[in-house]
């Protein structure tokens, strides 16, 4: 079994939901991540998303706008946040890690190649956000290849009819992006989530987690009762930039408790 | 002469969208049940009559086409060589070929029902269009636009603004034409249910490229008659200058299957090829994704994308439309590039010569008429699509040549 569906299927087994932080890769320097990295894995964090630096991220607002060109400034590429992830794993075999971020530097590094390589230095997962189903042709065989799991984004606007065709290939599980909007903008309400989690469960047997805009303990605790996983990212940015590494993990913590208590609490 | 031959150039994309390998749809899962409604009722226009009628309705009596083809006699002289054509599309009302693309684009939010249009725009004329259709019809506007643009090209912004458009200035990335663009893309996903997104070149996703150009294919097919009329052939050479490419795609689509007729698209080589500073995304980049489509870009080892650069605001993009990867791919169309420095001078010459003052952005393709015509017979034939007026651009030009108004 996949380290993703590890976690998944353990969290079920106790009746969890899952707390996905987001560390966006050398922002502002590679330590920092990789402190973040351990350290989010230390508080709470059942599986940890790490953004890959693009020059043109369109769907997201301007926090993690801000991050990514931090971490270009840094010298990120793709390169190195593969390498980044090749350290953690020294330390770390268990946490399950995905990679989120747009198309144009994977197909630079090289689809075959990069599928490759990520599987191999311990990737678990791609979020490519520029790559609807249509196009995905390009990136499914190597992932599947090398055993990676493609995560689809379904968005308030995939309707029913289009859901079956999204959630073809896809893996690992399934990333709702709860709002229509950039990243760290709006909040969806729990009744848009009462609304929609279920839409999605008839189309799937995948988890499902809950991101763009869950930015507080409560608001994480709300989507764990619905979903299946909680995606804070913006929010954990924000405090990294207002406060520092140990604030950060401090926050991890608290939505941790808020995530992991929520099904308990209802 | 408009038969689609057999194996005609002309009948792309395909069903995905692509023009060989180029093109697609790459955008969020949010924008893409609204870009596969956007074909769909594109493809219901086209094949409404009413809908055609009704664009060349105000084409005719709001945009003053079809515009004029102008025997540039004095130029022609003195450069000594072939015969050169203007197709006058600075003449068209806002003073570029946007307008063109703006009007099909408006008809078409209104059928869709869409109540607000966005849009990006680069050195203004593209979102001077798009507020002068919005003021037409009564629809709320806002045009995204890079701060460095926002400021090179205040007479644009401050005609939007009297049109009742709103101007958002885009200080990420170089606060440039491809930053306007991420924003305005930002903004769709987040108003998906009532806004239509007006793209102002022949790139972005299915169905902008092929919707674009065959909205802006009404300048080649107008020359090719006028030019039928006037000297009773085509052209040898046709040549326009490229940013994203629409006004070339516009010009050289009707031409593709004429294949006597050489078709040159003039990119920006700004402070030249050999340097950092240009926005010659064929001449000096290679295929990626950005905007939507895959494309040539500029780009690093890492596929991070590059700054574009060009005196002229409207050339300043690090991609092309996708179409133009391909026509330079089957070598259907030779692209070359043209320096800040032979765009500005082409500028004064088609000035003193014509008593036109055109863009900075045609002024390209002027430079390389200005190289290629002394080299070809009198009795040989360039047509060069004069795409944009140049009275937004006197302030610019007149810093570049040391003049203080």
């Amino acid at each position: 079994m996949s380290r993703i569906a590890t976690v998944f299927a353990a969290l079920k087994a106790e009746g969890r939901a899952a707390l996905i932080p987001f560390v966006e890769a050398y922002d502002p320097s590679r330590e920092t991540s990789l402190t973040l990295l351990h350290g989010m894995a230390a508080n709470g964090a059942d599986i940890i998303e790490i953004g890959m630096p693009f020059t043109d991220p369109m769907a997201d607002g301007p926090t993690i706008q801000a991050a990514g060109r931090r971490g270009l400034l840094a010298g990120a590429t793709l390169r190195g946040t593969l390498g980044l992830v090749e350290e953690f794993r020294r330390e770390n075999n268990h946490t399950p890690l995905v990679l989120m971020g747009y198309l144009n530097p994977i197909l630079s590094y090289g689809v075959a190649a990069f599928c490759a390589d990520a599987a191999r230095l311990g990737v678990d997962g791609l979020i490519v956000v520029d790559l609807p189903t249509e196009e995905a042709d390009l990136l499914l065989p190597d992932a599947s290849k090398n055993g990676l799991d493609v995560i689809r984004l379904v968005a308030p606007t995939t309707s029913d009819a289009r859901l079956p065709l999204v959630l073809a290939g896809s893996s690992g599980f399934v990333y709702y992006v709860s709002i229509t909007g950039i990243t760290g903008t709006r909040t969806a309400s729990a009744a848009d989530l009462a609304r929609d989690i279920p839409r999605i469960r008839a189309a799937t047997d995948l988890p499902i987690a809950v991101g763009f805009g869950v930015r507080t303990p409560e608001q994480a605790a709300v989507v764990a009762q619905h979903a299946d996983g909680a995606i804070v990212a913006s929010a954990l940015i924000e405090t990294l930039v207002r406060e520092n590494v140990d604030a950060v993990l401090r926050d991890v913590k608290a939505l941790a408790e808020g995530v992991h208590g929520a099904r308990q609490a209802a | 002469m408009n038969t689609a031959l057999p194996n005609t150039l002309r009948n792309g994309p395909d069903g995905r969208g692509r023009f060989g390998e180029f093109g697609g749809r790459f955008v969020a899962e949010t924008l893409m049940p609204l870009i596969l409604e956007l074909e769909a009722a594109y493809e219901a226009a086209k094949a409404d009559p009413s809908f055609q009628a009704e664009l060349d309705y105000y084409l005719k009596h709001y945009v003053g086409r079809p515009s004029a083809m102008w025997h540039a006699e004095r130029l022609s002289r003195e450069l000594g060589g072939a015969k050169i054509y203007f197709k006058r599309d600075e003449l068209n009302h806002t003073g570029a070929h946007k307008i063109n693309n703006c009007l099909g684009q408006i008809l078409l939010a209104k059928r869709m029902g869409k109540t607000r249009i966005i849009a990006e725009t680069g050195a203004g004329q593209h979102g001077v269009a798009t507020a002068t259709v919005c003021a037409l019809f009564g629809l709320p506007c806002t045009v995204y636009m890079g701060a460095v643009d926002v400021e090179r090209q205040k007479p644009n912004v401050f005609r939007m603004k009297l049109l009742g458009a709103e101007v958002v200035p885009v200080s990420s990335g170089a606060a440039t034409l491809k930053d306007a663009m991420n924003d305005a893309m930002r903004d769709w996903v987040a108003n998906v249910r009532d806004t239509f997104y007006i793209i102002g070149t022949a790139a972005g996703p299915h169905p902008y490229p092929a919707m674009v150009r065959d909205f802006q294919c009404v300048i080649g097919e107008e020359a090719k008659a006028q030019m039928l009329e006037a000297e009773g052939r085509l052209p040898d050479v046709a040549v326009a200058a490229i940013g994203g490419g629409s006004n070339a795609i516009g010009l050289f689509h009707p031409f593709l299957d004429d294949k006597s007729v050489r078709l040159i698209g003039v990119e920006a080589a700004g402070k030249g090829l050999e340097t950092s500073e240009h926005a010659a995304s064929l001449s000096k980049g290679r295929p990626g994704v950005l905007h939507g489509n895959r494309t040539y870009l500029l780009q690093d080892d890492d596929g991070q994308i590059l700054e574009a650069h060009s005196i002229s605001a409207g050339l300043d993009y690090p991609g092309i439309g996708p179409e133009h990867s391909w026509l330079h791919e089957i070598g259907r169309v030779e692209y070359v590039a043209a320096t800040d420095k032979e765009a500005l001078d082409a500028f004064q010459l088609c000035t003193r010569t014509e008593g036109i003052i055109p863009a900075l952005e045609p002024s390209h393709a002027l430079a390389h008429v200005s190289k290629i015509a002394p080299q070809m017979g009198k009795d040989e034939i360039i047509l060069m699509n004069l795409c944009g007026r140049g009275d937004k651009d006197i302030f610019a030009v007149a810093k570049h040549l040391g003049v203080e108004l």
